[in-house]
């Protein structure tokens, strides 16, 4: 089966060589083309042995620029925001030099991340926000992915003003009364009412709804990159500017620009159930690491590694911090972290 | 809208036309007046209709879980796709494998010698100094990384470019075929296909050039097309007249006569491909583009320029070196070529080997030169001094706040506001009035897609961000280009801005533009003037350049100051050129103000990186279709075609 589409394309390659004209090619050229058929022939071959005869699944292939000098490499994924940078930077520096990996990164949003950490591109994601969907399909279903237990950090979404606002009007802090406020939120582009500021579309938001459910005179604008969302505080807050915003923590920006939580009502088990009638704050979530199936059972000592990862949210702040705002290389970043702290990663080598 | 019609009039000579295009315009009213007052009565709101909407959200999202349901066990997958993403992947790796194997040393001479062979001395010593400049930046490896991706993915994108362009350039039942699909595929913003390709392949290389092939390859087989059917024709009977087959005139004569357009083909490919290596770091090319885009999450702007130049420094000199091998083609080669080509590729062997043997095949960690540091203060001074309270004339804050409320949102609500049928008569009009009726039923058609889809009040309020845009981009960069084509001096000044603005990945300058205009919709449109401005600017420079000189000449006889020379004879003397001017300036600001769902712009764009970052197929697919088609409706628009004479030739 394989040759006869070989050779149906060499025959159309013929084809469409002798063009409009269609005529029969005249006896003396046959000779010509046989070597050159053979050659094509011979590369198609040379194609299928290189790849391997039969089916090729790419659900198990690496990154070709794994393993480059003949090491062993753990691929990890990091996600976009810095704290996330922070477990991988160190994750990555003990790797490398205490155990003997390389490691490689790839930067990918978190839910296609579960699908490059199925698929083995990927071999462990660090810090994942919960993703049931996921979960259910992948750990439970298909059972490529693997627990891999508790990141130690907690975190939590919620909205936030600044503190130096916060200072200034104690009242703003009860969600009650963000409509007094609205005006002052104002800006172009969230047009008569207040702005309330999301970030990058990847992360998890329930906020167009709280704003509906919740009656508030608001409008969400998003920022489309946490990036962009950063940028913006940054500019508000040189200017003491009110603002407010969808946040999370442990993040290192709440350490530069000081803000203060808006109470939303409080969360309870499934009242987030169904997403166009939530009207509740968002929950806390101890942070969780996967690791992909394979690589969780013959991973070796990376696995074993990557498993006992586990730290509090002032050491990521603090690695986290270091590589956002003193513009530390994630790498530079990560040996200062491990020099200081031998005592806490002593116990996650295996 | 206002633009686009103002050049639609301008463009409609005096005379026997203007008649025409009063006929076109009746006929179009005749027909508004049966129709619209059925549409009206039918579904009378101003918006697209509810009933004449499509929801494919639900087949979309069984698509997609069947796709990874099957990923790993489906024929279809492990015979066929499977092997495309296997070859892809052995394929970048031998190329970064040898790339690593023959070290930097080896890499730059190997790459300053073809430079030198091909291009000449001063292209062979500034593709050395782009090399080291690479490993400078503390971006070597990375650089290869790109450069193995780009290699398999240019070459991949040639050889399908080619193939495609045979078939179209010797029949013409395919040229008929192929020519509306390159067409479309010139006008798509890359962002829109990407989730299909990630879907089907996963994140990561394969997915990453195919993605950059799909983009890549339809210049070639234009050329390739064009360069066939373009053959002189008396050289083509001689060669038949001595008796050769078809297949003989092919090799010897069709081919080796369309080798100018061949290079611009491989030129042109290369150029889109590296355009698409930071956009494709978004699916996991990995490399510069993944560099740029990790420092954009730290909010970096100094580590993504550092990543951001080496592209621009590979684009430049490849960009080059193939336009100068392209000039060099007609002439007749030096009498010992031969030899200094064997002398070139030895010295470069002597080096790589000597680099290995000195056991320097890494770029030496010390030799790396920060600069993200001196850019970001750079950047945080601008950005501090000029957002906001700047005397006079009132910071960008200021400037951004203005144009959103008096620009944008008058433009989006009366966009909006418009009934939907009133916007594809508007449509019709001027796709009729520029170009054929077959343009405008396309464009017509296109719009209403958008309608059916679902996704009308989006897709407006990205129009009307396209047209404040282009309003302001062919403000600028028709003035500017009137600037460079009158004076040589600021031509030679600007050129290397253009190339920088050009090739520069859109990543780098949109967390300044942040900094500077504020989250929202205005930050999209100055990223996208950014981006156009400079295609906009060569193009009415060139156009206005290429005016017949004996034109002028009499011009100036007859006592026509410099502004009438411009205004009455060079300006309607390049109309093509304008034209053409406003038609790439369209489709380039499309595709960044669909970046710009980055930084806040909203609209089709947020839905696209949506869809991407959720993986939500519904979402993004229906609004990466819908951008399709608001890019083939602007085209379509802003194209004048000429009348089919060229078909016989």
């Amino acid at each position: 089966m394989r040759m006869s589409r070989v050779s149906r394309v060499s025959r159309m390659l013929r084809a469409g060589t002798t063009g409009p004209h269609r005529t029969r090619p005249p006896r003396t050229r046959t000779g010509r083309t046989r070597p050159k058929r053979a050659a094509a022939g011979a590369g198609a071959l040379l194609l299928l042995t290189l790849t391997g005869c039969g089916a090729a699944d790419m659900t198990k292939q690496a990154s070709p620029f794994a393993n480059a000098q003949g090491a062993r490499t753990v691929t990890l994924s990091v996600q976009s925001w810095v704290g996330a940078q922070a477990n991988v930077a160190v994750a990555q520096y003990l790797l490398e030099h205490e155990l003997g990996y390389r490691v490689d990164t790839v930067q990918v949003d978190e839910v296609p991340a579960w699908d490059a950490l199925s698929q083995g591109r990927v071999d462990a994601i660090l810090e994942d926000w919960g993703h049931p969907d996921q979960e259910q399909r992948y750990v439970e279903d298909k059972k490529t992915i693997a627990r891999g237990g508790d990141l130690g950090v907690t975190g939590h979404i919620g909205w936030f003003v600044p503190t130096y606002f916060a200072e200034q009007h104690p009242d703003v802090t009860d969600w009650k009364n963000l409509n007094k406020y609205a005006d002052q939120f104002r800006t172009p582009e969230s047009g008569g009412k207040g702005q309330l500021l999301d970030g990058s579309p990847s992360y998890v938001t329930n906020d167009k709804a709280l704003v509906k459910n919740l009656k508030l005179d608001y409008k969400v604008v998003f920022a489309g990159s946490e990036a962009a969302q950063i940028t913006q505080i940054k500019q508000f807050a040189k200017q003491k500017k009110p603002f407010l915003t969808y946040w999370y923590t442990p993040q290192w920006l709440t350490e530069q620009v000081p803000m203060t939580e808006v109470k939303l009502p409080p969360y309870k088990e499934g009242c987030d159930a169904d997403p166009a009638k939530v009207a509740c704050a968002y929950p806390h979530t101890p942070l969780q690491k996967y690791l992909n199936a394979d690589f969780a059972e013959k991973g070796g000592k990376a696995a074993d590694f990557l498993k006992k990862f586990k730290w509090t949210t002032e050491d990521q702040n603090e690695v986290a911090l270091m590589i956002a705002d003193q513009k530390l290389t994630p790498r530079q970043a990560a040996k200062k972290w491990v020099d200081s702290h031998e005592s806490t990663w002593r116990s996650w080598l295996p | 809208m206002a633009t686009i019609t103002a050049t639609a009039q301008k463009s409609s000579p005096p005379g026997i036309l203007a008649g025409a295009a009063v006929r076109k315009l009746l006929v179009l009213a005749l027909l508004a007046a049966v129709l619209v007052p059925f549409a009206v009565t039918r579904w009378s709101s101003g918006a697209w209709p509810e009933a004449l909407t499509v929801d494919v959200s639900g087949p979309l999202a069984d698509v997609s879980d069947w796709i990874i349901d099957n990923r790993d066990s489906h024929p279809l997958f492990l015979y066929f796709l499977g092997h495309v993403s296997n070859v892809v992947v052995i394929a970048v790796r031998a190329v970064y494998l040898a790339l690593l194997a023959v070290g930097w040393a080896g890499v730059t001479a190997v790459a300053a010698l073809v430079a030198w062979r091909v291009a000449g001395v001063r292209l062979a010593l500034g593709t050395a100094v782009a090399f080291l400049v690479c490993g400078l930046l503390g971006m070597w490896v990375p650089t290869m990384q790109t450069l193995a991706l780009m290699v398999v993915a240019v070459a991949a994108s040639v050889l399908v470019g080619a193939l495609l362009g045979l078939a179209a350039g010797l029949s013409d039942r395919m040229e008929r075929l192929l020519r509306p699909v390159l067409d479309t595929m010139q006008v798509l913003p890359a962002f829109a296909y990407l989730l299909p390709v990630v879907l089907v392949f996963g994140i990561g290389v394969p997915a990453a050039v195919l993605a950059t092939v799909i983009y890549a390859a339809p210049p070639m087989a234009r050329l390739t097309s064009l360069g066939l059917r373009g053959a002189d024709k008396e050289v083509l009977e001689a060669v038949e007249s001595l008796g050769s087959t078809a297949r003989q005139r092919l090799l010897t004569a069709r081919i080796p006569l369309a080798r100018k357009e061949l290079l611009l083909g491989i030129n042109q490919t290369i150029m889109m491909a590296l355009s698409m290596a930071v956009i494709a770091s978004v699916i996991g090319a990995g490399g510069l583009g993944d560099r740029v885009y990790q420092a954009l999450a730290s909010v970096d702007v100094g580590a993504a320029l550092a990543a951001g130049v080496p592209i621009v420094l590979l684009a430049v000199v490849l960009d080059r070196v193939t336009g100068a091998a392209g000039a060099r083609l007609g002439q007749a080669p030096a009498p010992n070529s031969r030899a200094l080509w064997s002398a070139a590729l030895a010295a470069a062997a002597v080096v790589a080997v000597a680099g290995r043997l000195a056991g320097r095949l890494e770029w030496p960690v010390n030799w790396v030169v920060g600069i993200a540091d001196p850019v970001n203060r750079a950047v945080d001074w601008m950005t501090a001094h000029l957002y906001t309270g700047v005397p006079v004339v009132g910071g960008t804050a200021d400037w951004a706040g203005r144009f959103t409320t008096w620009v944008l949102d008058p433009l989006r609500d009366g966009l909006q506001w418009l009934p939907w049928w009133s916007v594809l008569l508007a449509v019709a009009a001027l796709a009729w009035l520029i170009g054929t009726w077959r343009t405008a039923l396309t464009a017509v058609l296109a719009m209403a897609a958008i309608g059916v889809l679902g996704v009308w009040d989006q897709s407006l309020d990205t129009l009307s961000q396209v047209l404040a845009a282009v309003a302001v981009t062919l403000v600028i960069g028709f003035a500017t280009g009137i600037a460079a084509a009158r004076s040589d001096r600021v031509e030679r000044l600007l050129r290397p801005v253009l190339d920088v603005f050009q090739t520069m990945p859109q990543f780098v300058y949109l967390i300044p533009v942040v900094a500077l205009f504020g989250v929202g919709r205005a930050p999209a449109v100055a990223a996208a003037i950014v981006y156009a401005l400079p295609a906009v600017v060569r193009i009415t420079a060139q156009g206005l350049r290429r005016v017949d000189p004996a034109a002028l000449e009499s011009a100036r006889s007859l006592g026509a100051t410099s502004a009438q020379q411009l205004r009455q004879v060079q300006l309607p003397l390049a109309r093509r050129a304008l034209l053409l001017a406003v038609n790439q300036g369209v489709v380039l600001v499309l595709a960044v103000v669909i970046i710009g769902g980055l930084v806040g712009g909203g609209a089709l764009g947020y839905d696209v990186v949506f869809g991407l970052a959720q993986g939500d197929l519904a979402t993004g697919l229906v609004a990466g279709a819908a951008i399709v088609c608001l890019g083939l409706m602007l085209d379509r628009v802003t194209q004048p075609t000429e009348r089919r004479a060229k078909k016989g030739a």
